[in-house]
């Protein structure tokens, strides 16, 4: 264990982004924050989480895939990604770090890799913070994520003044080598894991029933006729997907410069009205099947496919920031803890 | 004001006036309620809210429901019932298949005030007076109301319900006071460059989830242009962050005469842009270009920008109109 004064952070926030870049959850300019390039004097966020996921500095809003130039007969394909440099995030919430492992499963355990993703994650060192304040709208807990300790290539805890950091593989211990620390035990950060424990048994969505949301049911969650019920008020807009730190769908798309073919990719909703259209249309006709397709997805086709993992991590953004307040929480209220068979 | 609009749409509902009522659901907190649509008193009893989270303004979905089988009963605060009306005037809501009961109000709170207070972690919040008392999981606070006002409340435009069939409580006045364009104002004294800076790093925040967009009642086309692949500018073609920034410039434009500055575009928005300001600004010229008019207000006018008459600005008013320089 070692550890830094709080008020040495600037001189940490130095030290890290000398050899690689850094990213840190600061000030956004509205008042939320947003992982941000460091740059001298920025300040480390107040607010627990970003509103936009760690996800972004993996698998970013939009990105070029390659370019096409056609001269004559000849086609030439160039490759065109942005070149990924060595960098480190500091400040994951365990919640997000989660988010890494879902990730992974859909772009780099399955074939073949996405060598995008790949060098984004091989290039990066997780810097986790554990949670001192959770808020009402958090419940990683219900997911088997614990907040006071979470995972990553170091994990760090703040109490008053000063902020304790453990390596947990040998790409962590070897940035913190390169750090002004000093050793530490084990004592403060135990008390401090000790006070955010004693909060979280009083999160008031920790009890959350997953009962029935699992492969075996997959039918009768599927043909519930509450769907109808729940979806009724959703806009069909995007912002739970995209502030969403397991939400991984993409559309790809090209576009001509004038001079060649720019082919990219970028987010995709599956709330969207034109979200993977087929040959004979829209498969998901109105917003009842779109909105059923995102709850299923995360509650249930992704854990049947991946150990039963769920792809839902309980950050607790969708809650806050859904236009009409509805939300994951909300949908496992409705139809979790049955397990009648159907 | 929430037991008597429980009453009422329980009394509506039992005497046959109308077959269903949309109002607002509770939700897991006191302060996260739904628009949702209730069949039977049993549901109504149990989850029908009206509080100071009342604020989805539910006009909108009255052009669906108003399409339906028989009658629907809904509650509207004033700056609902200026979208209705101007949703009717467009022939989108079927007048005859709603039964509007206006309701009075006097701001709605919104949970982002109130997190930016510094107020975390609130797992209830009760009303007492002018007060609200909080509970959260770190202990009790209280806050003014008026302290978790959005900015579309503290500039209200008018308290007056336009729009109705029936009247719970006193109906407002309108507010001519309201100080709703001196932020315009401020914009419009910057030099271009200065401008152009502001907008550019407000717009530079959109993550393009079209909320401002699907919650805005003047906004209701069945199939926006940026929703359809073959256009060349759906939405998610983004060539340059440039996009964005002309999407919600073309949205106001599109809106521009029939946006009643209902404030939910700015309510919605994820990422706390200031969208009403593009509306406003709107409001503020056609004010000065055409004479004062404010959408959704009756039922007779038509829109300036919807109208042609002689003593119409011309287009080259562009240049005398530019800002500092």
């Amino acid at each position: 264990m070692k550890k830094i004064s709080r008020s040495d952070l600037p001189r940490l926030f130095e030290a890290l982004s000398q050899a690689r870049r850094l990213y840190i959850p600061a000030d956004d300019g509205s008042g939320q924050a947003k992982f941000l390039p460091y740059t001298p004097g920025m300040e480390l966020t107040q607010n627990l989480n970003t509103v936009r996921s760690a996800k972004d500095l993996f698998f970013p809003q939009v990105e070029n895939l390659l370019k096409f130039k056609v001269q004559g007969k000849q086609i030439e394909i160039l490759d065109d990604r942005d070149p990924v440099e060595p960098f480190v995030i500091f400040g994951v919430r365990a919640c997000d770090c989660r988010s890494f492992d879902v990730l992974d499963n859909v772009f780099l355990h399955a074939e073949p890799a996405d060598t995008f993703y790949q060098a984004r994650r091989e290039n990066a060192v997780v810097m986790t913070l554990a949670c001192n304040a959770p808020e009402e709208t958090c419940f990683c807990t219900v997911f088997g994520i614990d907040p006071a300790d979470p995972a990553g290539d170091v994990t760090m805890w703040q109490t008053k003044d000063t902020l304790y950091l453990r390596a947990n593989t040998e790409k962590g211990a070897a940035v913190l080598d390169d750090l002004p620390l000093d050793d530490a035990d084990d004592a403060a950060v135990a008390a401090q894991q000790a006070a955010t424990r004693e909060i979280l048994k009083k999160l008031p969505l920790k009890d959350l029933d997953l009962n029935g949301f699992d492969h075996e049911h997959m039918l009768q969650k599927f043909n519930d006729p509450r769907w109808a019920q729940l979806s009724e008020s959703c806009l069909g807009c995007g912002t739970c997907t995209f502030v969403c730190p397991t939400c991984q769908c993409y559309d790809i798309k090209e576009f001509n410069t004038g001079k060649e073919i720019q082919r990219f990719r970028c987010w995709d909703s599956c709330m969207y009205s034109d979200f993977t259209q087929m040959s004979a249309g829209q498969p998901r006709p109105t917003q009842k099947e779109r909105f059923r397709q995102r709850f299923m997805h995360k509650l249930v086709y992704y854990p049947a496919n991946n150990d039963g993992l769920y792809s839902c991590v309980g950050c607790g953004r969708c809650l806050q920031k859904c236009p009409i307040h509805m939300n994951i929480v909300k949908v496992i209220k409705t139809l979790g803890g049955e397990c009648h068979d159907a | 004001m929430h037991e008597m609009i429980k009453a009422k749409a329980i009394e509506l509902l039992e005497s046959g006036c109308v077959n269903r009522v949309l109002g607002w659901k509770a939700g897991e907190f006191f302060y996260d309620l739904t628009p949702a649509v209730f069949t039977t008193r049993e549901e109504i009893e149990r989850d029908f809210v009206y509080s100071v989270f009342s604020a989805a303004n539910l006009s909108k979905y009255l052009i669906a429901e108003s399409r339906k089988e028989g009658k629907v009963a809904a509650f509207l605060k004033p700056c609902d019932s200026y979208s209705f009306q101007q949703l009717l005037k467009e022939h989108r809501i079927w007048r005859d298949n709603v039964y509007v009961v206006g309701i009075a109000c006097d701001g709605m709170c919104d949970m982002d005030v109130i997190r930016d207070k510094g107020v975390k972690g609130v797992t209830a919040v009760h009303q007492d007076g002018e007060n609200l008392k909080l509970e959260t999981l770190y202990g009790t606070a209280t806050m003014p109301k008026s302290d978790a006002l959005p900015e579309r409340c503290v500039h209200c435009k008018s308290h007056k319900v336009v729009v109705f069939d029936e009247m719970l409580g006193e109906n407002g006045e309108e507010n001519p006071d309201s100080g709703r364009f001196d932020e315009v104002e401020r914009i419009e004294a910057m030099t271009p460059d200065e401008r152009f800076a502001f907008w550019r790093k407000e717009l530079s925040r959109c993550i393009r989830c079209n909320a401002c967009r699907n919650v805005c009642p003047a906004c209701s086309c069945e199939k926006c242009v940026f929703d359809n692949d073959k256009s060349g500018v759906a939405q998610k073609a983004a060539a340059s962050d440039f996009e964005e920034n002309n999407f919600h410039i073309i949205r106001a434009f599109h809106v521009a005469s029939r946006c009643t500055d209902c404030g939910e575009c700015s309510r919605v928005c994820p990422q706390k842009i200031p969208l009403h300001l593009l509306n406003r600004k709107f409001i503020r010229d056609i004010n000065e270009l055409y004479g004062t008019y404010q959408a959704g207000a009756d039922m007779d006018t038509k829109p300036p920008l919807m109208d042609f008459t002689k003593g119409d600005a011309e287009p080259s008013v562009v240049y005398g109109r530019g800002g500092k320089q």
